[in-house]
């Protein structure tokens, strides 16, 4: 029951872009297409889940015994740029489409901030290994959603009359306002 | 102290190791077999990804080029040395990569073309010209002579000569296609260097009309397509060439009245002084 709550928290409630506003970037940068976001959000859930993982085992197998805490945000920074680089690598075996759609944004998953923000929440939350990696694939799905919802509400309003000097990124920034507005609507429902 | 830091140092050490050892495993198992032409292709280019070419930047036209679709003299940044240089690398395939030229389909310069009788006062723009009156001349299918091309160019091919018509310098040009998209008038085409047989007209009037506007233009009588099996087709009063079924010997260009059908002229001496001239003065500057 608490692992399902870590994941509705962290996929809902606590909605890494809409309630925390972490990973805004590839948020408004890949939302063009509905295909290519949901891509993205595989990609970013895959790294979560994976970063989750490996940063829980460095931090309570290395980092505690030695009593290196204070190198957290290094280990963790170097942890997340090696899978970023494995996955652009696994990305560019399968799917040449997608890894030409994703662009410049994969490689960008380094410096997402999404990402590191988890592997930073989860030691101050200290979770377990299991709560950790709910948490991480939770985070990975509330961000796929936010990044989806966001590029469905885009791909109609390419068809709505938008006055022009809205059009664009300013309409985008608005939609992106509103939707977290409507997330707030979850906030405190959870409190983990 | 002491202790911690070594530990530090050790720890952060191993799991740089341990990491890049994994990715160099990942990099062995998961390489993409590229042809290294395409990186090759891609140092040789300005990088600038401007988008110049068409494609979705300079690695996207190397791509293009080692797979055939793009020219390699695509890069209008480049220029010729860069397209010089990847002809080298991809071997000058002399069959697959027919160098494109453009080709200005109009005759109709300031003695051939009839004007109106009212003077086109404005910017000498084509662009400007087709949108406010159609410039000077009666023909509304022909050149503006406003030189919109030769600003397009980045070469320098273009030049407007004394008839107030565009030619190009076969030497200098690189087919990049920038005249093509620059011309209002679409009498700009590329075509295949070795192509040397067109229609020197768009006009699309009725034969009176024009006959009365130019006297160099395709009246749409039909009779070089009556005589080439096919080779050329009559399409709204103006003669196409069909070139994949064109055979020049068949077609009668002494019967043509106009002349608006026929061989490319190959004399453009006149032509070519100028930007020598243009240069030599430049340094005197």
């Amino acid at each position: 029951m608490e692992l399902i709550l870590i994941f509705f928290s962290a996929a809902i409630v606590n909605n890494f872009v809409l309630a925390y506003f972490l990973g805004i970037c590839p948020f408004i940068g890949v939302s063009g297409k509905i295909t290519s976001a949901f891509s993205m959000g595989m990609a970013t859930t895959f790294v979560m889940t994976i970063t989750a993982i490996v940063t829980w085992l460095i931090y309570h197998l290395l980092l505690v015994p030695f009593q290196l805490e204070f190198l957290q945000y290094v280990s963790f920074i170097l942890v997340i740029a090696s899978l970023v680089q494995f996955v652009e690598m696994f990305v560019k075996k399968v799917s040449q489409p997608l890894y030409r759609a994703l662009g410049i944004f994969l490689p960008l998953i380094t410096t997402n901030c999404a990402i590191l923000g988890l592997a930073l929440f989860m030691v101050l939350k200290d979770y377990s290994f299991i709560q950790g990696v709910v948490y991480g694939v939770g985070a990975g799905a509330g961000f796929t959603l936010a990044i989806t919802v966001m590029a469905g509400i885009r791909e109609e309003l390419d068809l709505a009359d938008v006055p022009k000097p809205f059009k664009g990124v300013p309409i985008t920034l608005i939609v992106a306002g509103l939707l977290a507005l409507a997330f707030m609507g979850f906030s405190g429902l959870i409190s983990i | 102290m002491d202790a911690t830091l070594l530990i530090a140092i050790a720890t952060m050490g191993g799991l740089g190791f341990i990491f890049a050892g994994g990715l160099a495993i990942a990099d062995k198992k998961l390489r993409v077999f590229e042809d290294p032409k395409i990186a090759q292709i891609n140092e040789l280019l300005p990088g600038a990804n401007c988008g110049g070419c068409g494609y979705a930047g300079c690695y996207d036209f190397a791509v293009n080029v080692v797979s055939g679709k793009a020219l390699v003299t695509g890069c209008p940044v480049g220029g010729e040395d860069c397209a010089h240089d990847i002809a080298g690398l991809m071997g000058v395939d002399a069959g697959a990569s027919i160098k494109m030229l453009p080709r200005i389909l109009c005759r109709g310069g300031n003695s051939e073309a009839v004007k109106k009788m009212v003077e086109y006062y404005g910017p000498l723009s084509c662009s400007a010209m087709a949108i406010v009156s159609g410039g000077e001349k009666q023909c509304y299918y022909g050149c503006l002579g406003g030189g919109d091309c030769v600003e397009a160019c980045p070469f320098n091919a273009i030049v407007m000569n004394e008839n107030g018509l565009p030619e190009v310098i076969e030497e200098l040009c690189t087919g990049c296609g920038n005249c093509v998209k620059a011309c209002p008038r679409n009498i700009i085409e590329m075509h295949p260097v070795d192509r040397q047989v067109f229609v020197f007209c768009k006009n699309q009037d009725d034969p009176k009309k024009a006959k009365e506007v130019c006297s160099v233009s395709c009246m749409g009588c039909g009779i070089c397509a009556r005589k080439s099996d096919g080779g050329v087709v009559m399409e709204n009063n103006l003669a196409v060439i069909n070139y994949a079924q064109f055979d020049p010997e068949k077609i009668p260009f002494d019967k043509c009245k106009t002349g608006a059908i026929g061989y490319i002229d190959q004399n453009e001496k006149i032509a070519i002084e100028i930007p020598i001239d243009e240069s030599t003065s430049m340094e005197k500057n």
